[in-house]
């Protein structure tokens, strides 16, 4: 590992002393992000305070060949803000402007730094808010749900933050002022913003980003169904699909799940169903008649044995809290768990449940499961002990099963938490080496040195030949408190 | 099958012989003037997999877009970008490779939007996998949505995943008096409000809304929106360019701006879409003056149909973007040969 001297020297020019961590004190708090398995002491930290201290960062660290790794509220699930041993990590907390929201236009101009949920709350008395609502929303930031593109359990009728960024600006590693998108609907050439979201960092720093708003439903309501057996829950997915309706959430819960979350927050679910459903419509107070009534049919049909509809908004927020608070609750009953974040095609979802439920008599380890039924994406939870080595081994082979059998179904191995160091050595079960190759090549594009987030999300092909033995290492949360999907 | 693709594509690269990617050519005129030898794709067609309740489908790229549409109407689903065809040989393929959404762009997404994956053949021949068959995927670089409307000129698109969405139980249009500044207030306004657009055009004085959704809240928005209930056909002759506002001789230009640009004041015929954001625009103006008006309200113009094509039909790119693009096509396709120039000028 090189010596911070330089780095901060050169740092110091433009940057008050405030700005810049490199004692190992100071440094400390940011060695990890959510994923707290994974640590590395940054060598440096710097928090720039304008736009024009970032572009300074960044030229600095890419003439002097400084790996770079920017982080936003650091509650990511996949290790993609883990900081670079021999480099600065780039804070971006400081940004924290609601740089304009235009309600005419519908759409809120912000920096990376503002809080997911400060978005909705300030287009709140327009009429109009943010869709994508991932679960850490009142901690995780919009540069950094840019960077995963961040779903939510809204995403089947709303979709991912991929769906709703209009535009962004920020720089290139060599510090070139970048613009992807704009106010319009598309802008000339290749989609480069659909490609920036969701680079994990990899390909652009982002310092400011334009939010697409939209009108609020007028008015919501849940129905939570309950099923005595799993893959007729799973069932009843699909046949609500294929009555044409599409919810604005659809979230399931097997009975392990329902029991521990009951245990810390009194949601109301039926503890002797194998699983519930979750089931929202939203619109107009017409619009949500007639699907609730339409839903309500459908569930009936697959076997619901018990059904009740949210009266009013207070209800229906507690039917959600249950499954907000999922993985805390999780966190009461085990001393650690891992959390898996595969998504499947939803007609396979019987075949992997009962997989799963293989798994769990294979490795003598219990997994509740919470799902976004409606996009086919899974959170098995895998409950263990890691001051157990041999648990914590069991769980890794448990965790590279299951997501080996998402992609063996059609799946992937991820569907919103990111590849990170986390699911790294996963890339070389989902991709080829000539798709490997592409994605280097398109890092290339951007970072011709590789020094914007080095190591994650796109594997070497060394690596990806070492990869055999070797199984993806289990992770434990940081904010324990934070409700997550 | 793919093979044979593959194979022509790798002895065009071996010769650095220029290949014109083209399913029924309905889209010839966009973008630059194409040259090299046409690789025809329509022989790889049909629909490799559907299943309604997974509300994806993936098609070969050959497949007729009117037949892949038709299939889905049988099971009451769709397309929700609305594409263009342009013509009744339209494929899938040219369809994704062109990008273009339709009416419904500016309430449901764009086609970009609904691309889940793509099997890609690139410019080394190899057959590449990106995204896949499910709704949330962030496994490596969305090089999928790359693709869309990257004109053929990254790699052929043999087969594509869409998602999709459940066809409207109920529709209505209507149509009222306006001005288009009065118009454009109107139509941006309604779209911050929970209501059932599905699209909105003005022309001439008119401002056109169409409403889908449930029987119940289709009628409480017409009640809330006043105006006269007219024929839906409207909106086909709006997506497929076959309203008499699009004849004539002068060149087709497609404005994207942002929504609440107020009217632009230009020599020629206008027709506006996506609640403001699309400005359709029939002028002889020069190339250079449309340019500029798109460019002050931070839009920008392409020359979408002209029967003479002297200059480039997209605007330039900032120098960083432009390098990126370069870098790109480099990547996908080293030896230059898929429709070169169609989008960006040759160097």
């Amino acid at each position: 590992m090189g010596s911070a001297l330089p780095v901060v020297t050169a740092l110091r020019e433009f940057l008050p002393e405030r700005a810049i961590l490199h004692e190992e004190e100071d440094t400390r708090p940011y060695e990890c992000d959510g994923l707290t398995a994974y640590r590395q002491l940054p060598m440096v930290v710097a928090m720039p305070e304008t736009i024009e201290q970032v572009q300074r960062i960044l030229k600095t660290c890419s003439s002097m060949k400084v790996p770079v790794v920017p982080r936003g509220a650091g509650t990511g699930l996949s290790g993609g803000a883990l900081p670079p041993g021999d480099g600065v990590l780039l804070s971006m907390a400081k940004f924290m402007r609601v740089l304009r929201i235009d309600p005419l236009s519908r759409l809120a101009v912000v920096q990376p730094g503002v809080r997911n949920a400060v978005v909705s709350e300030l287009a709140a008395p327009f009429g109009l808010y943010y869709a994508p609502d991932p679960s850490s929303q009142i901690a995780c930031t919009i540069g950094g749900n840019v960077s995963e593109n961040s779903g939510g359990v809204h995403c089947l009728k709303y979709g991912l933050t991929l769906h709703n960024v209009l535009g962004m600006r920020g720089f290139t590693i060599d510090g070139e002022p970048i613009e992807l998108g704009s106010e319009a609907l598309d802008s000339a050439g290749y989609d480069l913003l659909a490609l920036a979201i969701g680079s994990e960092g990899m390909l652009m720093v982002v310092t400011e980003v334009t939010l697409k708003l939209l009108p609020k439903p007028q008015c919501a309501r849940v129905i939570m169904a309950s099923f005595d057996d799993v893959e007729k829950a799973g069932a009843a997915v699909a046949d609500i699909i294929a009555a044409g309706l599409v919810p604005a959430g659809l979230e399931m819960m097997d009975r392990p799940a329902t029991r521990a979350v009951e245990q810390f927050v009194s949601a109301g679910y039926d503890l002797e169903a194998a699983a519930i459903l979750l089931c929202e419509s939203d619109g107009t107070a017409e619009e949500v008649e007639d699907e609730i009534a339409r839903m309500k049919a459908v569930l009936e049909r697959a076997g619901a044995t018990r059904m009740t509809v949210s009266r009013d908004e207070a209800e229906r927020l507690r039917f959600w809290s249950g499954r907000k608070a999922a993985f805390p609750a999780v966190g009461r009953i085990s001393p650690d768990y891992y959390c898996m974040d595969g998504t499947i095609p939803r007609k396979r979802l019987g075949e992997v449940l009962t997989f799963i439920a293989a798994m769990e008599k294979k490795y003598g380890l219990r997994c509740p499961n919470v799902f976004h039924a409606g996009d086919g994406n899974l959170h098995p939870l895998i409950l263990f002990d890691a001051n157990d080595p041999d648990q914590l081994h069991r769980t890794e082979q448990f965790a590279a099963e299951v997501l080996e059998k998402c992609v063996a179904v059609g799946g992937t191995i991820t569907g919103e938490h990111g590849v990170g160091v986390e699911k790294i050595n996963q890339m070389c079960v989902q991709f080829g080496a000539a798709e490997l190759a592409l994605f280097r090549a398109v890092k290339l594009a951007f970072d011709p040195h590789g020094l914007l987030n080095p190591g994650k999300a796109v594997p070497t092909l060394a690596r990806c030949s070492e990869y055999g033995g070797m199984r993806v290492h289990g992770g434990k949360l940081a904010h324990p408190d934070l409700p997550r999907f | 099958m793919i093979e044979q693709l593959q194979e022509k594509i790798r002895q065009a690269a071996q010769a650095r012989a220029a290949l014109r990617l083209r399913g029924g050519g309905t889209k010839d005129f966009y973008g630059n003037a194409l040259r090299g030898e046409v690789l025809d794709t329509r022989a790889y067609a049909g629909i490799v997999a559907y299943e309604p309740t997974e509300l994806v489908v993936t098609a070969k790229c050959g497949t007729a877009l009117s037949e892949l549409e038709a299939t889905l109407s049988a099971n009451q689903q769709m397309l929700p970008f609305e594409p263009p065809r342009f013509g009744a040989g339209a494929t899938v393929g040219g369809c994704v490779a062109a990008g273009l959404s339709g009416p419904r762009r500016a309430s449901a997404g764009a086609l970009r939007d609904f691309v889940l994956g793509v099997k890609l053949i690139d410019g080394r021949g190899q057959v590449l996998n990106f995204g896949g068959q499910v709704m949330k995927n962030v496994a490596g670089y969305d090089v999928s949505r790359l693709i869309a409307g990257s004109l053929g000129t990254l790699g052929l698109i043999a087969e594509v995943s869409l998602k999709l969405a459940p066809a409207p139980a109920h529709g209505m249009t209507l149509v009222l008096e306006a001005p288009q500044a009065r118009a454009l207030e109107l139509m941006n306004r309604w779209a911050g409000q929970p209501l059932p657009l599905s699209a909105s055009a003005w022309h001439d004085g008119e401002l056109s809304v169409r409403l889908s959704g449930s029987a119940a809240a289709v009628r409480a928005a017409a009640t809330a929106l006043g105006g006269e209930s007219t024929d839906a056909g409207f909106w086909s002759g709006v997506r497929e360019h076959t309203d008499a506002f699009f004849t004539g001789e002068e060149p087709l230009w497609r404005l994207s701006v942002p929504s609440t640009t107020p009217p632009l004041e230009l020599e020629g015929r206008q027709l506006i879409e996506w609640n403001g954001a699309l400005r359709w625009l029939k002028s002889g103006m020069p190339a250079n003056a449309v340019r500029e008006a798109a460019r002050r309200v931070k839009g920008h113009a392409t020359l979408f149909r002209a029967a003479d094509k002297q200059v480039a039909c997209f605007p330039p790119l900032e120098p960083v973007v432009e390098r990126l693009h370069r870098q790109l096509k480099a990547a996908f396709d080293p030896a230059g040969i898929f429709n070169p120039g169609r989008m960006l000028a040759e160097r």
